[in-house]
This record gives structure tokens, sequence and C-alpha cells, in this order.
């Protein structure tokens, strides 16, 4: 079948957008009561076989899968079948939700007086929506929004339930169960709960795909999931866990559904509820619980203004078109179908492939406001800047933005001056405006704290500033590299450029969504996108900087500065300061208080560092580089660091060190 | 078809009544001239007489069969002037009624017009626009001198270049003929004229091609476009007599040219069947069905051909194959046989057969059950099959074919009648609420002594009524039999008004029945709507044969081709998807159509490289300078 559905995304501007509409403006405007109770009569799919929730439960526990694993574990275990079997049913008793139609209604009262306090508009795209009830009619849909905040789900079920859509069940993790009430509400409104970790464990992992699967096979309903696996303090979008999406396309892959509809679903948050939240969890700020007390605590954002949403309901991505050619589903014809086995490697790339690329549709279709890019500026000028010199170089960011193909949301027809002008009262605890001069807010100066504590007040708004910078990461990580690549390589021939590409590729592959095996793509993309904008010049062997190219690539180089410096600062740190008793638990504070040092020292002035997410990719990049080992001992699991290598990365990311080897065979 | 006994007396009579009948019968119709066909007949070692000894097929098969569609020329589906549907002819059932719901159905379901749009097939073979034949004048003497009948008329050579693929017929009916056609066809008469051909053919490097009843569907008669050699088609047509029954170990020795239909009529004169019942066997040959792996409706009793086959002889080019004893069963390494059973005419040329015989059995009776969906069908056959208690017949057919067996209803003379199905279909719609669009039927057909069949009946009854299963009577279960055979010939009717149509199949483990039909018929759908059909297509499956570990399945697929330049281009994308979807779900390339040229594209997924290496050394070992150069298959 050929893949209509998926546009190129070499020019996502070719793609025309939908427009939006405001679904709060109806609410505002009519009674929140008659509208929680309105007839709901959503299109269903047209291969349900319609059963109630507790059905399921039945039909999984008598699952041919379900039952060869409980033999298999009780041979293994040597208990009774019966007693696993039992185990099973409170496996699924903990996870199954409830979905009634009358929680629904009570959420749909509740968000619509919440939202209309908190937001100024909710925006979805209409299109967007007819085409997933065209797709929920034809085929088992997986809804897959990205994760920023807790709102997510709830707002994902607001807007379908408004649409008169199928409403979704939603996996959603074991730590929400805990809330008291609002954990089975949250049950009765859709959710199923998964324990975070349960690896190894045949028979939960059984009990749970088959949940899953049964509810996409007989299309009870749509399948909602997130597939960064967890909220994205940072705003960049996470690189993709595969786990739920193995499960969901299994069904397709063994020929039990004709094929199966992914819709990737944007949603792009003006303001996040979580902000500062995140920035000081980021900072080893333990995450509080999810408790009910914690969340009527949390009242007080109730009172403040967080702009508006926009959600973008992207194009359904068939699989069955994104397996043609690359999956061979008749290798599942050999053994019964109902066992379990690992999916082939051919499987698990293409199940790799297709989160990479479900992910950069969500990327490409978040709707981006102004704050972002004056925000982008404002981080690479520390001091401050002139307001119109602000204004003018956000202006200047825009049309880069848009050449690129991102999807900004610029009131039209507004002077330049009053969108900075808003976007700054907006975000008036990131950003000051005295004597005609814009800077951000750095830490409240206060004389009575410690110089530490002054740190990590500067870094708490560093990190808030820094969530909104790499909201645009997307738009610019691939011209990005290519900048740095060429500022680091020691000549401007192609092949030596590309080298270096590759190698800041591999480096930041945690940091950024570049789907592994895209090598070649993403640079062409890197080339072609820096071309169009004036900033290069393709020449048959060489790349060549333009004149006016120079800000341009000098902008792009300040961005992925504090991931250049921060991925050094902690090579730096294994190079000077592990030993060999470094525990994975030690890393963090070892790490952070590093680098505390070292800006207290005067010698380091980029805060990103002190990130753990940052922290935790530079360790999984170098994990995988093979430049450290995990090793365990006893119960722990210690660092081996050869710092050998470490230290030619470090060197090699500064520039310092010519890249090795060719690996430039398609070029 | 009651036989009361089994008695040797009777067998001793019925045997000398067989050998007299055959001569009579061998006596019969001989209308075909022998214009253009010079020879004698061979003098072989046969049992009976031979004078003037025929089957229901001439040399000249055009006479009486229709040379741009399927079979006898006077036999044929077509709306007359009252725009009601009628089948013409004296041979069938059907034959000279009115079908009056067929012409609304065809309308509705296809979006046709009757009235509007025709697409009329060319009236006649415009010979002179076919390639003179490239004859190899040594080989022709040299086979003038043996005698053998053989010619190089238009008509006879563009005979035997086709089977009935939906490609084949479409070019035909275009008047645009194929690229390539045989030079010459050849009629042996026994074994041994055959050993002379091959031998000739070896000799002087000539390509043969056996052509049998011409009943393929695999393109399997196709002559290589790209052969430059003179291509002999050597037609079996008149090797058609049965050489002997052995009635101590229920065993015939059969001429392999011999078609279905005479064969079993010949048998029955005596009291005996093979019981072997392709949909084809009006027209199919013995050593088609042994060269294609065919298999035959009634399996279930009496087996599929490899079960039946007891010796075979073929002519390769290395000389005679044939196993030396007639024991039931032998370990002696591979059985040789099954290199030759599928082998698609690419090995050589069976000449005889030793086939298995039984009894015509005492008692047969039709039967049809009614399920409430397809997904209950399949689970009752399912449960059949586990049971090991599957009738001579069983199948299952999905809503569509019931629809359209529906159609096929003939003219119901009396008001009662009607009244009769009026109040069966109040009862299954309303009072078992069945839905008319989702319901669908099981036809069966059991064998054997009375008693024994009719606990059969009850006990498969019972096994479907466990699955909401209502018996729907022995007539609605004959009407599907009787169907079979004049259901090819729709397609014919489709033809002239722009609807092309197809079938194909598969095995699949039981497991997996529901899901390949179902992923299969909305892989068809989708493929027509992206290759810019204009019209839904329809699509239909039956389960055709229940084994221990799963089924056979076969599926219609047509579609109204208004607006498309390349209609059978079209067709062609849309059957090879639907054949990667059936491989995606676990179904086989073929369960017995074959591979031919049609599908040997995925002959190496489907048997591993080892294994089509296994099968391209025998045929270089056989056949080194590919004189059977077919190329079928490999």
């Amino acid at each position: 079948m050929a893949s209509t559905t998926l546009y190129s995304q070499r020019d996502p501007m070719l793609k025309k957008r939908d427009g939006f509409e405001d679904i709060l403006e109806e609410r505002r405007n009519s009674s929140d009561l008659k509208y929680a109770l309105r007839c709901y009569a959503p299109v269903l799919y047209k291969g349900l076989t319609p059963c109630k929730a507790n059905m399921l439960k039945n039909i999984v526990l008598q699952s041919d899968h379900v039952h060869y694993v409980i033999n298999q574990v009780s041979q293994e275990s040597g208990e009774a079948p019966d007693i696993i079997h039992e185990e099973a049913s409170v496996i699924l008793e903990e996870m199954a939700h409830r979905l009634t139609i009358s929680t629904v209604r009570f959420f749909a009262f509740a968000l619509t007086k919440a939202f209309k306090t908190i937001f100024q508009h909710v925006c979805v795209n209409e299109e967007g929506i007819q085409r997933l009830q065209q797709a929920i009619q034809e085929h088992p849909v997986v809804l897959l929004p990205s994760h920023r905040s807790y709102m997510d789900f709830l707002l994902m079920s607001y807007i379908l339930y408004t649409y008169d859509l199928a409403l979704p069940v939603i996996a959603a993790g074991m730590d929400f169960m805990g809330m008291k009430i609002i954990g089975e509400m949250l049950r009765m409104s859709g959710a199923f709960f998964i324990r975070r970790s349960f690896a190894g464990d045949k028979l939960y992992w059984a009990v749970f795909s088959e949940y899953v699967k049964t509810m996409l096979r007989n299309g009870f309903a749509p399948i909602e999931f997130f597939l960064e696996g967890t909220r994205s303090r940072t705003c960049k979008s996470l690189t993709p866990k595969l786990g739920l999406l193995n499960i969901v396309m299994e069904p397709f892959l063994k020929g039990e559904v004709f094929d199966v509809h992914l819709v990737p679903i944007s949603i792009s948050y003006e303001r996040i509820l979580e902000e500062s939240l995140y920035a000081r969890e980021l900072l080893g700020v333990p995450k509080p619980k999810e408790s009910t007390s914690g969340l009527l605590k949390a009242r007080r954002i109730l009172s403040e203004n967080y702009g508006s949403i926009h959600v973008y309901f992207g194009q359904p991505v068939s699989i069955r078109s994104l397996a043609q050619g690359k999956v061979n589903r008749s290798k599942h014809n050999l053994v019964p179908r109902h066992i379990p086995r690992k999916p082939t490697k051919e499987t698990q790339s293409f199940v790799n492939d297709t989160a990479y690329r479900i992910v950069r549709l969500q990327e490409n279709n978040m709707v981006l406001k102004p704050w972002v890019l004056m925000v982008s500026i404002l981080l690479q000028n520390p001091e401050g800047l002139e307001l119109s010199s602000l204004a003018e170089q956000t202006l200047w960011l825009r049309g880069l933005a848009q050449t690129y193909g991102a999807f900004l949301d610029w009131p039209d027809h507004a002077p330049s001056a009053k969108v900075v002008l808003s976007s700054l009262a907006l975000h008036r605890d990131l950003a000051c405006v005295s004597r005609g001069r814009v800077s951000l807010v750095l830490g409240e100066p206060q004389c009575s704290v410690s110089s530490e504590e002054a740190v990590f007040n500067r870094a708490v708004s560093l990190l808030s500033c820094a969530s909104y910078r790499n909201q645009i990461l997307h738009v610019f990580v691939r011209p990005a590299l290519l900048a740095v690549a060429m500022g680091n390589a020691a000549s401007s021939k192609k092949d030596e450029v590309y080298n270096c590409f590759s190698f800041l590729r591999k480096m930041f592959s945690d940091e950024f969504i570049l789907c592994p095996g895209d090598t070649v793509q993403d640079f062409e993309e890197a080339c072609y996108l820096l071309g169009k904008s004036g900033s290069v010049q393709m020449l048959q062997q060489n790349i060549v900087v333009t004149d006016r190219g120079q800000s341009t690539l000098s902008f792009l180089t300040g961005l992925l500065e504090p991931y250049l410096q921060g991925y050094q600062v902690v090579c730096q740190y294994f190079c000077e300061e592990s030993c060999d008793s470094l525990t994975e638990k030690r890393y963090i504070p070892a790490v952070r208080s590093f680098a505390v040092k070292l800006i207290l020292a005067g010698n380091l002035r980029c805060y990103e560092v002190l990130s753990s997410d940052m922290q935790k990719n530079v360790l999984s990049a170098l994990l995988r580089m093979g430049a450290v080992t995990k090793v365990k001992i006893a119960d722990q699991v210690t660092l081996r660091v050869n710092k050998l290598a470490v230290n030619s990365l470090e060197d090699t990311l500064g520039g310092r060190l010519p890249t090795q080897k060719a690996v430039l065979a398609r070029l | 078809m009651a036989s009361n006994s089994n008695s040797s007396e009777r067998q001793r009579i019925a045997q000398q009544r067989l050998r007299v009948i055959t001569g009579h019968l061998l006596k019969r119709e001989d209308p075909v001239a022998d214009s253009g066909v010079t020879g004698t007949h061979c003098k072989a070692e046969a049992a009976g007489s031979n004078e003037a000894k025929k089957g229901t097929v001439p040399k000249k098969r055009q006479e009486i069969m229709k040379w741009n569609g399927w079979g006898y020329s006077d036999s044929k589906f077509l709306f007359n002037k009252k725009g009601q549907a009628e089948f013409t002819g004296k041979r069938y059932r059907l034959s000279g009624m009115i079908l009056p719901s067929l012409k609304d159905w065809f309308e509705n379901t296809f979006g046709a017009n009757v009235k509007q749009h025709k697409s009329p097939a060319t009236p006649s073979l415009n010979a002179s626009a076919l390639p003179a034949p490239n004859l190899n004048d040594a080989f022709l003497q040299d086979l003038k001198a043996t005698g053998i009948p053989f010619s190089h008329e238009a008509d006879d050579r563009v005979f035997r270049a086709h089977g009935h693929c939906l490609h084949e017929i479409f070019a035909l009916r275009e008047g645009r003929g194929f690229q390539r056609v045989p030079d010459m066809v050849t009629w042996p008469s026994c074994h041994n004229d055959v050993v002379k051909i091959v031998e000739l053919a070896c000799k002087h490097n000539v390509c043969v091609i056996p052509f049998g009843g011409g009943t393929s569907v695999t393109g399997a008669l196709e002559c290589p476009p790209e052969e430059t050699r003179c291509i002999v088609s050597l037609d079996t047509s008149q090797m058609n007599r049965i050489l002997w029954i052995d009635e101590k170990n229920l065993v015939a020795r059969v001429e392999a040219g011999i078609i279905g239909q005479d064969l079993e009529r010949l048998l029955n004169e005596g009291g005996y069947c093979t019981g072997h019942e392709p949909d084809s066997m009006e027209f199919s040959s013995l050593g088609g069905w042994v060269a294609t792996r065919a298999s035959g409706m009634k399996k279930n009793i009496y087996g599929n051909i490899e079960d039946l086959v007891v010796n075979i002889k073929v002519v390769t080019p290395r000389g005679v194959m044939e196993k030396s004893c007639q024991g039931p069963r032998m370990s002696t390494g591979p059985d040789i046989h099954h290199f030759i059973l599928g082998s698609e005419g690419t090995l050589g040329v069976v000449t005889e057969v030793t086939m298995k015989i039984r009894p015509i059995p005492e008692y047969q009776k039709y039967g049809s059950v009614v399920f409430p969906n397809f997904e209950a069908g399949v689970a009752c056959l399912r449960e059949v099959a586990r049971q090991r208690c599957a009738p001579a017949s069983i199948r299952l057919m999905d809503n569509e074919q019931f629809q359209f067996g529906h159609a096929l209803k003939p003219q119901v003379s009396s008001i009662f009648t009607n009244f009769v199905e009026g109040l069966k279909k109040f009862y299954i719609t309303k009072f078992k609420g069945f839905d008319t669009n989702q319901l669908c039927v099981a036809t069966l057909l059991f064998e054997g002594d009375r008693d024994k069949v009719l606990q059969h009946e009850k006990q498969v009854y019972d096994i479907a009524a466990k699955f909401g299963g209502l018996a729907a009577g022995e007539d609605n279960g004959q009407r599907g039999y009787i169907l079979t055979f004049v259901i090819a010939y729709l397609r014919d009717l489709g033809l002239e008004y722009y609807v092309v149509a197809e079938s194909f199949e598969t095995s699949v483990p039981w497991d997996r029945v529901l899901d390949l039909c179902r992923n299969v018929k909305e892989r068809i759908v989708r493929e027509c709507k992206e290759r810019g059909v204009q019209f839904q297509p329809l699509t239909s499956c039956r389960v055709t044969q229940t084994y221990d570990a799963g089924a056979c399945i076969y599926f219609y697929f047509a579609f109204n081709y208004r607006g498309l330049a390349e209609p059978v281009h079209t067709y062609e994308q849309v059957e090879r998807a639907a054949r990667d979807e059936i491989l995606a779900n676990g179904g086989s390339l073929s369960h017995h159509h074959g591979v031919g040229k049609l599908r040997k594209e995925w002959m190496k997924e489907s048997v591993s490289n080892v294994g089509l290496g296994m099968l391209r050394s025998v045929k270089d070992y056989v056949d080194p300078d590919n004189i059977f150069g077919n190329r079928n298959l490999l």
C-alpha cells in the first residue's frame, strides 16, 4: 500500500497546517452542566466486538497467551497453575480501567471550570479531529500525545468528549494510583495503571500486553499512551520508549487486525503548570509523590494565567504502510501466535524507526510562541538586550525559524514590539524590563543566602528559561549540529564536516530526537536547510559559509553551546575526579557538586550541566560509546571509566581533536 | 446412485459390461473431420478395441468448446431481450432456465448496467495476425514418419497457447492474442507415441509443452516469449483409455490424457469411481491433476491426487521413469512420484497412471447448514475437523457468496414453493434473528451406506447446532454443488459488461483462517481503491476443504473496470497484493492450482533457497536441454 499518509519530513513548510478552533469559547457562552450532561454518542470502530470493561478481564485471563505464560511460570517456579492464575487475576485487577461515562461527565464539568480560569484558549485543529473520527471508524487507533504536563491526558479525554469521539483508554504510571479517590476516578475515566518497572516479570508482561492487545483487537476504545514514557521536564522531546509501541504493533504484525493507525498529537502549552517544579526536580529536589492532598495544595495555580494551549491532531499514520517492505510478517507463520517471542532485529528496528518518526511528527506540529524565540536570544545574551534590539532579533529569528519549518503562533497584524511586550508580561517571573533593557531574572538577589544557594536559585531560573528555548530546538538541531561541525572540522571539506557532524550526532543522540541510522538523511537535511536560509553554499567538495550566514551560524552554535559545554564538564569530571568505587547512584550528586565547584570558582558559566537530565544523557552517551562501563559488584552498580577514551571524546567535542575515522561511504 | 450388492458375481458382470459399453461408447460421437490433421492411430497394447476410440474431447477442441471463454460453446449465460438472465444449452441442470434475480444482483453488486455498458468480445479468431509457425523441418520429417497426427493450423495453435487466467481470456476476447503460441500441435495416442515424440524433440532440440485439459489458471500453458526453438504442444487428449481394471486391488490403469468426466463415467459403468472430483473435472485431465497436485471436492473420503495414485509412468528426456511395483507404500528414499506430482510439465509427460478406484457409494445425501455469521461457521468446520468426522465434502460460503447463490436461483414455477421459501426465510431471519447480511451457509455431501450416512449426518448437524447452525435442507446443499460447474461460465458473462473476475486459493492453519480471510478481502478493497477502480469490488471467500491442521480457502474477486485504462494490469497488481497478503498471514502459495508462471516469484520465499535448489537440480538432471521448456515453477 502506498504510503500516501506520510508527508515529507524534508520540508515541513510544504505541507499546509490546519487552522485552530478555540474550544473554550463555546464553553464560556453556554452552560457547563448542560455540556457535561449532553448526549454522548461517539462513532465507533466498524469491527467492534461489543463488550463491557469487565468482560475484557475474562477475555484476557482466558487468552491462549496468558494461559501459556501461566503454565510456563508454574513450571519454572513449581507453583500450581491455579495460584499463578490467581496472581494474574490480581495483576489485572490492579491494572484495569473501569471506564464509565458518568465519571467522564464529572471531569468534563470540573475541567471546564478549571480550564476557563487558568487558560485563555484551548485550541484544537478541527480538521485533525475529523481525520481522527474517520480513522477510528476504519481501524484500531492509537493516540500518541506528547507529554509535558500532568494535564495532558485529562486534556485529551476532555477534547475527545467535547468532539463526541470515542474516549480512549490510557496507559498511566502506577504512581497515580496511589492518589486517594483521584486514582479511582482516573480509572473510571479510562486510565489503566502500569507498574514503572517489571523487567523480567513474565506474568506481568503477559497480562499487561494481552490486556492492551485485546482492547486493540476488539476495537474497545482508542488506546492512548505517551511514547516518551514520562513527562519531559526539559520541554524537549524525550527519546521514545518502545515497550507499548511494540505491543500495539503486534496485532498488525501477526495479522490479527488489518491495520492500526497511530495518531501523533502535539500538545503545546504557552506556560506549563509545572514550570518551576520541573527546574527544581532537575536540580535534585525530589519530585513530590503524587497525592490528593498535594493536588489540593496545587490549587493556587488556579489563580494564575497560563496562557493558551494548542493541541494538534496529526495525520493518522498507518502501520501497514510504514511496514510495507520493511517487515516480513510471514516470520510469524511458523510459531503459534500466542507464544511470546522476542521481536526480531527487523521488527525492533522497525518499531524504533516508527517511534522516532512519530516523535518527530509530534515535534513538527508543536505550536511555538514568540516567547520561545525571545528566550532563545536572551539566553545567548546573559547581560540583557535593549528592547528594540530584542524585538529586531526576535523578528530575524522568526524568519529563520519559519524558513526551517517551525510552526509559529505569531499574532497577526500586531506590531512586533507589542508582541514582545505581551510575552514579557506573561513571563514576568522569568524576564524583566528595566530602563528599556530586557534581561532574564536570574534568582532573587538576596544577600542572606549562601553562595551555593545563589547558584541554585540562578540555576532554577536558567533551567526554566532553557525549557522554553528547548521547545524550538527540534527546528534548529540539525542545522545547529552542522554549524558546530563546520566550526570543529579541520577544513571545509564536505567529508570532514560530515565526520564531525556524525560524531556530534552520535554524542547527542540521547539528548535530541535523532533517529539512529539516519545520519546521512540528517546531514542532507541540515545542508539543505542551511542552504535554504542562505547561510552556506554547497560546492562540489566543500561547504562554505556565506557572508550573511555568519550570524546564523553563530546563533546556531550558541544554541548548542550549553550542551557542548555541559558534556565536556561531565567528561572532565570523569577524567579528574572519578574513582573506581563511583556507584551509579552517587554519579548525579557527584557531578552536580563538581559543577557547582567550578561555577563558584568562576571557571564555568554554564548552569545547564546542573540538570540531572543532561547528566543522565551524558552518562548514557558515554556508556553507549563504551567510554564508561557498568560493573555490578555485590548489589551495587559501579561505573568503570576509560579515562583515555573519555578524554578524547571531551577534546573532540571541544574541537581540539580531529574526528577520527571516515564514515561517509554514502556521500 | 444406489447399488445394493458388492458380490464378486456382480463385479464380474460389471466388468464384462464395462468392456462392452466402453466399446460402444468409444464409437459414439465423433463429429470431427480430420481436416488438416494427418496420420493414423496408434496400435497400442490395449484391452478393448481401438477402432475410432474417442473421448469427449476431439482433436479439434474449438468445435465443441469456446475458443475465447470457458467450457462448451453451446452453454453460456446471457441477458435475454427482456433483460432477464438465462443459461443456454442442455448440458446442465440450470440449462435453459431463467434466473430472475441475477440481473439485479449483477447490477447492484458491480454498478454495472446491462443495457448501456457492454464490452463485447471479438467474434472470431484473427488467424492472419498470428505469426507463421516456426517449424523445425528435420523434426517435422521424422514426426511424419512416425505417423503421429499433428497440425499447425492457427486455431489449433492458439487454443493451446493459453489456460483460463483472466489475462489470457481477456487477450483473446480483445483479439490481441499472445506474444508466443505453439508452432505446432501433435496428438499422440499412447505411451509409445509420446516416447517417440520426446526422443525426436531431444534429437532436434525442439521445445515440448504438454497440454491436457487446458484448464490451467496459473499461466502454465503460456509459451515463454523468449523461446526461439520450435514449440510443440503435446496434446494428450487422445490418450484417453482405461487400460485395465484390477478389482482385487481396486486399482485401474488409465492413460493420462483422459478427462475427469470420461474417467468417472467409464468407471461408473463398471460400478466404480475414483472419487476424485476437482471443480474442473469436466475438462481437466488425469495427467494435469498429477502435474499440478490437484485436489478433489470429496478428498475427505478418497484423498487428493497424491493419495490416489499408485503408479505413474512418465516420459522424460532422460527416458521413462516408473516404479517397479505397486506396493501400497514404500520406504525407498524420497518418493520419486513426488518429483512428478506438481512438476507442472517441466520434467516430462505423464502417460499412464495406476489409480485407486472405489465401488460407487450406495447412498449419497446433500445437506446444508445456515450459520449466523462466518466466524461461527469456521468454528464449526474446525470442530468437525477436530472430530475427524468431515463428510465427503463440506464447504462454507461467506455472506457474499450466499447472496450470490441466491441470485442464481432459477425461476420458481409454483406459488407453493415460493411460499415455502418465504416461510423459511421468515423463520431464519425473524424467528432465529439471523442477519441476512451476516449469515453464511455450509453445504454438505455425505456418501456411504445408508445407515452410516444418516448417523454421520446427525453427528455433523449436532456439532453445527453447537455453533448456532440451523439445518437448511438438502436442496440448498445440492444447488451449491450444481453451481460449482456453472459458476465458471459466469466470468464470461461479466466480461461482456466490463466486469473482470478471477478466483484464487490458499491453504492455511485453522487459527489463521478468519484473520486471513478478513485481511485479504480488505487488502483487495484497498488496493482497488488505490489503483483507481471506480466501483466497489466484490470479494468473497469460502472454506472448501478441511484438514487436521488447517483448511483450504477459495477467494472470488471481481470488479467493474469501467474507467480504467488497463484493467488487466490493475487486476494483476491487485491479485499480486492479495497473494502477498495471503503469505504474510500464514497462507500457502497454492493449495491446488499450482505455481505456473503466475506465482514463480514467490517460490524461493515459499520453499527456501535450498528447496528451490533441489528442484532445480532435478530439472537439470532430467532435462538438461530444457526440452520441456514451459518455464513453470522454477
